[in-house]
């Protein structure tokens, strides 16, 4: 920016041959401006103006008004909001239930593929990798149907915990109960497609890295673990960074289908708190203000990780 | 790779092969449920305690009140508009831009580009998108879903990064003969790009069929509720016999509303399921894809 003033002749010759190239560039890819048009025009509807609609966070929003002419307010909505008892609550759940989806979940695809890539006969991996994509494909509607079916008193959870002699319970009214369930769940769906990615990466490692370590008497814990494991590092750290960058981000669409008022006390994430106070109350200029805020903090995350997994490539790789 | 057989060689296999089979067992487990209670008597089911492999109980009665149900007929209709119209511009539109963004020598190739990765990084939130779709006039209606979500940068990229991969020869050759860039990609380029297209509409064709949440944020008219949104109402909110009010009578509404859900679930689901299979051996490949560049 600050080389701009120092550099105007330069700059300005620069301009008129941008522009002769901009005419060549016209002209020769006529098309292909026609063909960017539609996706820029979607682009500029449906994401860059509803961007420029989030300043109706620093405002008070009323559609009589519109965005233009509403009053603005600062920071007033931002404050409100940090201050009120919300606050630590949602930001609390949403990292809590981010984390427990991370420690439990990210874990679970590598192992099953390393499950799998022990496996010699083709056609029962096949079976096994077919059966577990399934769930990855189910409507999360459905999925919550089946989540509140089997973890009523009487449903099929409680009649297992009970026959083990255990207490049966209703699991969604209890506060104590909602991370582990929408842990599990996330689990039970993803599982299987997570293992894509490594089954992948395990498929390019060298066999001859396997017999030369069998010739040295190596058996397959040693293999597994000097071979296998390390080769597929760089696969394993890269998606964890890209996970971290999304820990402020939690899948809203479940939570709003499987919470009550009686656990929003450990359920209740910004985004389903964004969806109540602006949707359904129709608190749009605090809601927007706790919706920027997310992105925000989103933002920071994926940037961050973004920087850290391009440093890692170049590390790793060259 | 050949293995010598050892006793601990074989141990391992024979734990490795079980722990997978009980993987598989507890993730298709639900799905069976679903399909024995489904086909299940009401009666039975509720008196029934623990797992369920097979229907207790053959029973279709569940599924004759789903189908007499008016409201799943219209979800149904307006779902697969909505899938119809939706994918097919997602895959038109998806191809387009990664069409240009694939190409080397366009001026405005890297702000197009950049333009739209932002929009990964950073978005406006729920409620602007919410007031933007009612200012353009799309609240109620089915477009605002279509229109909506016309495009993932995601799937741009996947699909831009196998068009990438495609040979230039192919394409100036076509030039050559005098073919613009509209006829190159949807004559040439698209036609080798089979398995992405397949995984594009696999990828778009499944979130459409199955989102429900800015369906409920969108739209009011009960007329337009997709599948999704009735679904929601029978299996979320539980309100089986009053969906049911006219089909069946109060009591035995509630005596078969376990396997009325059921049956639901499975209308919903088994199309999809149904699919699957086909495009399978397309989206392994773009997920790698898609991984290796995102």
């Amino acid at each position: 920016m600050a080389d701009i003033t120092t550099s105007v002749p330069a700059a300005l010759t620069r301009s008129g041959r941008v522009r002769v190239n901009l005419r060549k560039d016209f002209i020769r890819n006529k098309y292909i401006y026609l063909m960017a048009l539609p996706v820029v025009v979607f682009y500029v509807l449906f994401h860059y103006i509803p961007m420029y609609g989030a300043i109706i966070s620093f405002k008070q929003f009323s559609p009589a008004q519109g965005i233009m002419g509403s009053p603005w307010v600062g920071f007033q909505h931002f404050t409100d909001f940090f201050q009120s008892f919300y606050f630590w609550r949602v930001l609390r759940n949403t990292v809590v239930i981010s984390l427990s989806n991370l420690v439990w979940g990210f874990p679970a695809p590598i192992i099953l593929a390393l499950l799998l890539n022990e496996v010699r006969s083709s056609t029962f991996k096949r079976t096994v990798q077919s059966l577990t994509y399934i769930p990855y494909f189910i409507s999360v509607v459905v999925i919550a149907g089946m989540i509140i079916d089997f973890t009523q008193t009487r449903g099929v959870i409680n009649d297992v915990v009970a026959s083990f002699g255990g207490q049966r319970v209703n699991m969604l009214q209890r506060p104590g109960h909602f991370v582990p369930l929408y842990v599990i769940s996330e689990i039970w769906q993803q599982v299987g497609w997570g293992t894509i990615i490594y089954l992948a990466a395990l498929t390019s490692i060298d066999p001859g890295l396997y017999e030369a370590a069998t010739i040295d008497g190596a058996n397959r814990v040693h293999k597994l673990w000097h071979i296998t494991l390390p080769s597929i590092a760089p696969t394993i750290i890269i998606l964890l960074i890209l996970r971290m960058g999304n820990l402020m981000t939690v899948g809203y669409e479940k939570i709003i289908l499987l919470y009550n008022p009686g656990i929003y006390e450990t359920a209740d994430v910004i985004s389903t708190f964004v969806y109540r106070r602006g949707l359904i109350d129709l608190a749009w200029s605090y809601s927007t203000a706790v919706g920027l805020f997310n992105s925000v903090a989103n933002f920071t995350f994926l940037l961050t990780a973004n920087w850290i997994s391009t440093r890692m490539k170049q590390t790793s790789l060259f | 790779m050949k293995y010598k057989a050892t006793i601990a060689g074989t141990t391992f296999d024979v734990v490795n092969h079980a722990l997978l089979v009980f993987v598989t067992l507890l993730t298709v487990y639900p799905l069976i449920h679903i399909a024995a209670a489904s086909f299940s008597n009401g009666f039975r089911l509720m008196a029934h305690q623990g797992l369920i492999f097979w229907p207790q109980g053959f029973d279709l009665a569940a599924y004759r009140a789903v189908f007499r149900n008016r409201n799943i007929w219209t979800g149904y209709r307006n779902t697969l508009f909505m899938v119809g119209v939706g994918t097919a511009l997602n895959v038109i539109l998806t191809a387009m831009g990664a069409y240009v963004a694939s190409r080397k020598n366009v001026f405005w190739q890297k702000p197009f580009m950049f333009m739209i990765i932002f929009t990964m990084f950073f978005q406006g939130g729920m409620i602007p998108l919410f007031l933007q779709v009612r200012a353009l006039g799309l609240y109620n209606s089915l477009w605002s879903l279509i229109l909506t979500f016309a495009i993932s940068a995601f799937n741009l990229i996947i699909m831009r990064t196998y068009f990438q991969g495609i040979p230039d020869s192919l394409e100036e050759s076509a030039k050559m003969d005098g073919a613009n860039d509209f006829v190159v990609l949807f004559r040439i380029i698209m036609p080798v790009a089979k398995p992405v297209v397949a995984t594009m509409v696999l990828f778009y064709g499944v979130s459409r069929w199955n989102g429900y949440f800015w369906a409920m944020v969108f739209i009011r008219n009960r007329a337009l509720y997709p599948l999704a949104l009735v679904l929601r109402e029978i299996l979320v909110m539980g309100t089986v016999s009053e969906m049911m009010g006219g089909s069946v009578t109060a009591t035995d509404s509630e005596q078969i509303a376990d396997s009325i859900k059921y049956a639901t679930a499975m209308v919903a689901t088994v199309p999809i399921l149904c699919v699957y299979p086909f495009l399978q051996k397309y989206f392994v490949k773009g997920v790698m894809i898609g991984s290796l560049k995102g």
